[in-house]
């Protein structure tokens, strides 16, 4: 942050629920089908169709307030009037006044309060692609619209301007993923776009009570932009306003490539959203029960996991660990470790494994059978899969399923039988006699050469350390 | 005196988005202020603490089971698009982000 | 007589019955509409095709010894802002002259699973808007009493048809008075139901919390079965109410002994000398039928008609926001994609909607939502509160349908304020949700039919029928349909 000034940040983050179908009708909310085929009269917005709000959806959206401690309560759903093509209503339907869930926080990993405004719910807009010019929006000729996403669900969380720094803001979404992921209402794919954040900026005076204008920043579609986004911005206000500038309230655009935010338009001067309640749905009134159903269906959350996770694996003294920690923690694959180890996996190995390699397919990673991975754990722990190659067995285990000593058999990884490794190493001691010799005479840079020989005649299906060891034995 | 002035008829005719002549902004006018004159009957009618009425019926929670029905196939989802390309539906260039 | 003549349920029995045929009756629709419609220009589509096959199924099932339905064989018209499959679908408006729905309105699906037969869409003031059909972009519907005169709105088309015979049933949609007004000014009966009871999935919306399906037809024990057919929850309507659809066949003839009606007199003083007087006489009516009777005054009910004309813009404004021109209907090309949308809607919209469009913009826009829309809704309480204090003392109430008689094609076009003002008995009906029915109940001065108006509390159906059936007894025939173009009584 530039000398001199405080930076005050609020984020709103939209958050895709992982509901079977749509908010307001039964069209599949699913991604990578043909487009404009998750369609009906209803999320088309064909004239004389009718919203039917989607009952687990609402649970998911309790489930969320629930668990960023708000308060839930009675909410009427609202219309949000403008113009836009990728609308298929040209209004949104969305809460205003009267939201699910008020009132809320969410505690960071160092013990640090965000204040959580509201947590509404909304639908979803439908996609826009841009033809002919640039192929941006900007400089188009024309664009073409999909509207399978028209009405997929969301909870749009807002947290007060509590946020102090882009590394707490970075701290926040990750934390908050952690969250909605342990609630099950959402996978919490950023890059996919089931998350989007924004973020609401401005800078003040060090010291100074008064909120500073702020901006908007939209297109922040990982944590790196959004720490590059939220210092760009911080640093363009504190010198606008060094210089005796003024900042402007306006939503701006953040140019990964270009790393800066530029502005979109002011949104006084052009929109007037005419909010009022939509006479086609009835007010949400949770009652008791709906609620108790919602917050039992919560899971453990993230700090309690994360305490009982360190308790297995110990604190460590590398950074390395902490962040595994926390990989596990957001993407759920907590549990898988704390299973494997039950089963006799080494606590490390399995939290390395599942937060390097088994992140990458967290979603197959989630329903993987721990005995399996701790069975493929146990195999590398006893040297009889290189790392490498238990990787490559974990990777065709979370895509396939099935048994690990089998898949490593179908890669060619079984290891080689102890008097194959024996036999081949007679074999090369016998290319190779110089070699050998100078071996057996303590020479330690020509082991390197042996080993590699070794692994070459066996066409890499001997483990390294096996031969390191038998060939160690052989010098006595 | 007009209830409303010509520019506030512009302003709403955009954010209706309604491309209207001048002459029928001006007609508009008139129309409109003299509804709006009929309208003043109950905008001075004393209605503190009564609570407005959005909806006939005393309804809340309409829920429906998060279960899949069908959906429209992209030919009926296209068939009245005034324009439509690669299974979407085409509309001149976009100004302006989506706010 | 003719088949027609028999009405609903008796056409319904015949066909049952296999005295007549389904497709005989269908003849004898068609040929109606064939000889009239040249005069009178009710529809905008007669689906003789569809209705034949229709027909033909229906007495086929007749034949295998299946029951062939509440409605069997009864050829029904649909204002022509319902949405039906595969047949065009144009509110009457530039902006979905050549609209082809996807799908049916659950009302057209309980129609056909009722046996009902449907012949044709009926032309109507563009998206339900207006008073007198005239508003209608493709030329306005006649009066069959009187072709000079308007038939009412805006389903002047459905009650037309009614009135001259055309088809027994035929169904509109009563936003402000759109069943009711026209139906007086026809001489047939029009029935708005309670909010909630049909469907409204399908039904393309005007002001969404106040539309109301309901029935015409020349009969009220007619309109008894009409309502029944198509009422009854739906799950695709979230403003549906959820409990069993109920037969109203049976409580005609209980009378109306010892009922409280109310007359309401804040209305009597509103209307011509000749409506007045049908109401008075309607209230002796039910009186001299063993009712007790009394005046009442509800001046709040003299506040709907400015509520409605913001709180029903307000929702229209928002309702037709979706006519933009990328997805359905008319498109008027443009440098980019907000102006496409402008020019469409400009071109697209008639005076009348493009009115109410701004109006209702108007009153949701910044600053001015408080003043208008957030008081309209207020005032709305006010007039809820105004029928329930009334209902603890009566059962039903008694008024005008409207200020007077049909009156001239053009005749109020000229002050949209004019033709507002043909809804003040029948709105404060939406505001509240409540049912209400206008039965033919006199000629007036004019010779013309004018109908009385049974109000009841929601989902007193049952109760406003009672009373409409006496009414419909003590009223002289001459004062309902069917006529032909003219006035001249239909065998
Ligand atoms: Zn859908």
């Amino acid at each position: 942050m530039p000398e001199g000034f405080d930076l005050v940040v609020g984020l709103e983050v939209h958050c895709e629920l992982s509901t079977a179908t749509k908010l307001f009708c039964a069209c599949p909310n699913a991604f990578g089908s043909e487009p404009n085929t998750n369609v009906c009269p209803v999320c088309l917005g064909l004239p004389g169709s009718l919203p039917v709000l989607n009952e687990r959806a609402v649970e998911f959206a309790i489930r969320i307030g629930r668990a960023l401690n708000c308060e839930v309560r009675p909410a009427v759903f609202h219309r949000k009037n403008y113009f836009y093509p990728d609308m298929p209503k040209d209004y949104q339907i969305t809460q205003y006044d009267e939201p699910t869930n008020v009132d809320g926080f969410l505690e960071l990993r160092d013990g640090s309060r965000v204040g959580i405004v509201r947590a509404h719910i909304e639908e979803d807009t439908g996609k826009s692609t841009h033809l002919g010019g640039s192929g941006r929006i900007h400089g188009a000729d024309h664009s073409l619209i999909d509207y399978n996403r028209a009405g997929v669900p969301l909870v749009e969380i807002v947290s007060a301007p509590d946020i102090t720094s882009a590394a707490q803001a970075r701290e926040y979404v990750s934390e908050l993923r952690a969250v909605l992921v342990a609630t099950g209402a959402s996978d919490g794919r950023m890059e996919e776009g089931s998350l989007r954040v924004d973020a609401n900026v401005s800078v003040r005076p060090a010291g100074a009570a008064e909120l500073g204008t702020r901006c908007e920043i939209k297109n922040l579609n990982s944590l790196r932009s959004l720490v590059r986004a939220i210092e760009h911005e911080a640093a363009r206000q504190a010198a606008l306003v060094s210089a005796g500038g003024v900042v402007r309230q306006e939503t701006r655009h953040w140019d990964e490539e270009a790393g800066v935010t530029h502005p979109l338009r002011s949104k006084e001067e052009a929109y007037d959203y005419r909010y009022f309640p939509e006479p086609d749905l009835v007010p949400l009134v949770p009652d008791a029960e709906l609620i108790e159903r919602a917050e039992a269906a919560i899971g453990l959350m993230p700090a309690a996991r994360r305490e009982r996770l360190v308790a297995l694996v110990g604190e460590g003294d590398s950074p390395g660990l902490a962040d595994q920690v926390q990989t596990a923690i957001e993407l759920s694959l907590d549990q898988l470790v704390l299973d494997a180890v039950a089963a006799g996996a080494e606590p490390r190995l399995a939290l390395a494994r599942a937060a390097n390699e088994a992140a990458a397919k967290a979603e197959g990673a989630r329903a993987l059978s721990a005995t399996a991975f701790a069975e493929l754990l146990g195999l590398e722990s006893a040297g009889t899969l290189s790392a490498t190659q238990s990787k490559q067995v974990l990777a065709v285990l979370i895509d396939e399923g099935g048994a690990p000593a089998e898949i490593a058999r179908r890669l060619g990884f079984e290891a080689l039988e102890g008097g194959e490794v024996e036999s081949i190493i007679d074999e090369v001691v016998a290319a190779n006699t110089a070699e050998w010799e100078r071996y057996l005479a303590g020479d330690e840079k020509v082991a390197g050469f042996l080993l590699g020989q070794v692994m070459k005649a066996s066409k890499g299906r001997a483990n390294g350390k096996i031969v390191a060891a038998a060939l160690a034995k052989r010098r006595g | 005196m007009e209830r409303i002035s010509l520019a506030e008829v512009r302003h709403v005719a955009q954010l209706a988005r309604l491309q209207l002549s001048d002459e029928e902004l001006a007609v508009l006018q008139g129309e409109l202020s003299s509804l709006l004159d009929h309208v003043e009957a109950i905008v001075a009618l004393p209605t503190e603490g009564v609570a407005p009425t959005a909806h006939p019926l005393p309804l809340s929670n309409v829920l429906r089971p998060d279960v899949p029905g069908p959906c429209l196939e992209q030919r009926d989802a296209l068939a009245a698009a005034p324009e439509a390309a690669e299974g979407r539906f085409l509309v001149p260039r976009i100004l302006g982000e989506a706010p | 007589m003719t088949l027609l003549g028999r009405g609903v349920a008796g056409i319904a029995a015949a066909v049952r019955s296999k005295e007549a045929s389904a497709r005989e009756v269908l003849a004898e629709s068609l040929a109606a509409i064939e000889q009239l419609e040249g005069e009178l220009h009710c529809f905008h589509t007669v689906m003789a095709e569809r209705a034949e096959a229709a027909a033909a199924a229906l007495d086929e099932k007749v034949a295998r010894g299946e029951d062939p339905g509440l409605l069997a064989g009864v050829p029904v018209a649909l204002k022509d802002n319902m949405c039906t499959k595969g047949t065009v679908t144009t509110c009457s408006s530039r902006i979905l002259e050549n609209w082809v729905p996807p799908y049916d309105a659950t009302v057209v699906t309980r129609l056909r699973a009722a046996g009902a037969v449907v012949v044709g869409k009926t032309n109507l003031d563009e998206f339900a808007m207006g008073s007198s059909t005239e508003n209608s972009a493709f030329g306005p519907t006649r009066n069959p009493w009187d072709t000079a005169r308007v038939p009412g709105g805006s389903s002047g088309g459905s009650a037309a048809a009614v009135a001259a015979g055309m088809v027994p049933l035929a169904y509109g949609s009563d936003t402000g008075g759109s069943i009711r007004q026209p139906a007086s000014l026809c001489g047939v009966v029009g029935v708005k139901p309670t909010y909630g009871l049909v469907s409204r999935y399908g039904l393309v919306a005007f002001a969404s919390s106040l539309d109301q399906i309901g029935p015409f037809t020349l009969s009220v024990a007619d309109s008894a079965l009409g309502l029944e057919a198509v009422a009854g929850h739906d799950p695709a309507d979230s403003t549906s109410i959820d409990r069993p659809a109920t037969s109203y066949a049976g409580l005609l003839e209980e009378g109306v002994e010892g009922l409280r009606v109310g007359l309401i007199e804040d209305f009597v003083s509103e209307v011509s000398p000749s409506c007045a007087e049908a109401a008075r006489a309607a209230a002796e009516a039910l009186g001299a039928a063993g009712a007790k009777v009394e005046e009442v005054s509800i001046p709040e009910v003299l506040h709907g008609l400015p509520a409605y004309y913001v709180i029903a813009p307000a929702e229209a404004s928002s309702n037709l926001a979706r006519y933009d021109g990328v997805r359905y209907g008319l498109r008027v090309g443009g440098p980019d994609v907000a102006a496409m949308n402008a020019r469409t809607r400009g071109a697209g919209f008639g005076k009348e909607v493009r009115r109410r469009v701004m109006v209702g913009t108007y009153a949701l826009s910044a600053g001015y939502y408080d003043a208008y829309y957030g008081q309209a809704q207020r005032v709305r309480t006010l007039v809820v509160e105004a029928f329930a204090r009334a209902y603890e003392r009566f059962d039903v109430l008694v008024a005008p349908m409207t200020p007077s008689e049909a009156f001239r094609l053009g005749e109020k076009t000229a002050n949209p304020l004019d033709m507002y003002v043909s809804d003040v008995c029948a709105v404060p009906s939406n505001l509240a949700g409540h049912p209400a029915v206008s039965v033919p109940f006199a000629l007036g001065a004019e010779g013309l039919p004018v109908g009385v108006q049974v109000l009841a509390p929601a989902l007193g159906e049952g109760l406003m029928y009672r009373a409409a059936a006496v009414l419909e007894q003590a009223a002289p025939p001459a004062a309902r349909g069917p006529v032909r173009p003219g006035g001249e009584r239909r065998a």
